[in-house]
């Protein structure tokens, strides 16, 4: 098996080289990188308060994009609300890209969103509306299948950018955002595209029925000041703030960036996904143990090499200690390793969760800052590891590296390495 | 109802499904879809919202009824004055 292991990371190293030239995102707290990464760097959640359907009221990350900046009203009226925020972070990233999108060749270019689920919402919308009907389905929308076909965000996308290569989804549960990336970095590997664009995706506080089953699940978050209801790694969290968002990444083989002279963000430089095996809910910390493992084998890095961990805690009980249980299998004597969490600021954004989390992280190959996890009052012993950025940002030597870690049901596990271009 | 009663329920409905569209200049004798951008999925929401706001159900075979706003009002009116409207 140990040749089995050296041969995948030649096998890695000897393919086309991956990077971001661009990005675009919405989330509860910004709707740009500038400033998204100014409030995680200040410390300010945004978490809101809404009416979720039959449930009342309840904590959640709502964004406030320009709904009508890329969408003619019309569009926004057909379409989904996820589809409307893959678009502008779509649209956004594009133009950070600097690429001249009337010379770009629309079949090959490729979009792969990764989503935790997708249909619910609009689902739920029309058992509502023909609730009004004495549940009479005649008055069921005729947008329905358009609207939950599970490829609906990246569709969208095509459809308002021109684009003809291919698209399609990555069902991911909580791990969509990073999953969404190691499809696109693999497909340009293969040279199936040139351009792609990819992240993760989430409208999910609109469905109730997320709510509910976190809520009977125990799992659902809670606290009289909204902006403290997500506190990963603190001794009382209670449970989950469900949040919509969406990171979309431009990615591209490094040959063609250069080419054109891009702005290389940074490199992707390792991944691994796996599965627990074990259950559908409770993680598995053996398994992301040899996630992250993975993930550094093909990047050619020891855990000593990784500047930046960010995390997937989602402030559960259980799963936050098994993610600290993992992350302390590997990151043993690493004084240079940082360690922090997205969620306490924006809660979970569920498939745009990943995508989100890692993009807050990139402007540190810049800065040199590092941004904290907030919400912690009282650090839960079982969670304590060396390099947690507790509270308030840190400034730091360098930052050359970012592990993203993101975790989900059925046992899916992510890890995905990112470098400062340039770096060996 | 008067048919041009009918035919601001129907640049209502139009104006609801098409909302960038300038309605403020539509002939009522040509084509809704000569003039408006308008596919066959906004011409089953203007049947769907017939439907919900008013009760008028228009079957299929007579979609073509719907084509500009002078035939919605001829096509129309029996139905909404049959609704007592």
């Amino acid at each position: 098996m140990a040749s089995g292991h050296l041969m995948e990371g030649r096998q890695m190293s000897s393919k086309p080289r991956i990077v971001i030239t661009g990005l675009g995102l919405t989330a509860p707290n910004g709707n740009s990188l500038g400033e998204f990464r100014a409030n995680l760097l200040a410390g300010k959640a945004r978490i809101a308060v809404i009416d979720v359907r039959h449930m009342g009221k309840h904590p959640a990350g709502v964004c406030d994009f320009d709904t009508t900046k890329w969408q003619k009203r019309k569009e926004l009226r057909i379409g989904t609300r996820v589809g409307s925020i893959s678009i502008f972070c779509s649209r956004e990233a594009l133009g950070d890209s600097g690429l001249d999108w009337d010379k770009v060749d629309k079949s090959r270019v490729g979009v792969y969103l990764g989503i935790t689920e997708h249909g619910n919402v609009e689902t739920e919308n029309e058992i509502h509306n023909i609730s009004q009907f004495g549940n009479d389905t005649k008055y069921w929308t005729h947008h329905h299948n358009p609207r939950t076909v599970a490829n609906n965000p990246a569709g969208e996308v095509t459809m308002n950018m021109g684009i003809t290569g291919p698209h399609y989804t990555i069902g991911a549960a909580c791990a969509a955002g990073n999953a969404g990336l190691i499809q696109a970095a693999q497909m340009l590997q293969l040279g199936e595209v040139d351009i792609a664009f990819a992240g993760g995706v989430s409208e999910s506080i609109h469905t109730f029925g997320i709510f509910a089953g976190f809520k009977n699940q125990g799992a659902l978050g809670a606290h009289e000041d909204p902006t403290k209801a997500s506190r990963p790694f603190d001794k009382n969290r209670n449970g989950i703030v469900i949040s919509e968002g969406g990171a979309i990444y431009v990615l591209e083989r490094l040959d063609g960036a250069l080419a054109r002279g891009a702005r290389i963000i940074a490199e992707i430089a390792g991944w691994c996904i796996n599965s627990d095996a074990t259950d559908a809910v409770l993680p598995n910390p053996e398994r992301q143990t040899e996630c992250v493992h993975m993930a550094l084998k093909r990047a050619g890095m020891k855990p000593q090499d990784i500047h930046i961990v960010s995390t997937h805690a989602t402030a559960t009980a259980l799963g936050d200690i098994q993610e600290c249980t993992a992350l302390r299998n590997v990151f043993t004597d690493c004084p240079d390793t940082k360690i922090n969490n997205t969620k306490s600021f924006i809660g979970h954004c569920m498939g745009a969760a990943g995508a989100l989390e890692l993009a807050g992280n990139l402007p540190s190959f810049e800065d040199n800052w590092v941004h904290p996890t907030i919400n912690i009052d009282e650090l839960d012993p079982e969670c304590a590891m060396p390099g947690l950025v507790i509270n308030h940002p840190i400034k730091v030597a360098r930052v050359d590296t970012i592990l993203n870690n993101s975790f989900g049901m059925l046992g899916i596990n992510s890890a995905l390495i990112v470098k400062k271009y340039g770096v060996a | 109802m008067t048919k041009d009663d009918i035919k601001q329920v129907v640049l209502d409905i139009i104006a609801d499904i098409a909302p960038d569209e300038d309605l403020t200049t539509v002939k009522p004798e040509v084509r809704l879809r000569d003039q408006l951008s308008l596919d066959s999925m906004d011409f089953l929401d203007i049947v769907m919202e017939l439907r919900k706001k008013h009760g008028i159900e228009v079957p299929e075979a007579d979609y073509v009824q719907l084509a500009s706003l002078d035939s919605c009002a001829n096509y129309l009116l029996p139905k909404f004055e049959a609704k007592g409207k």
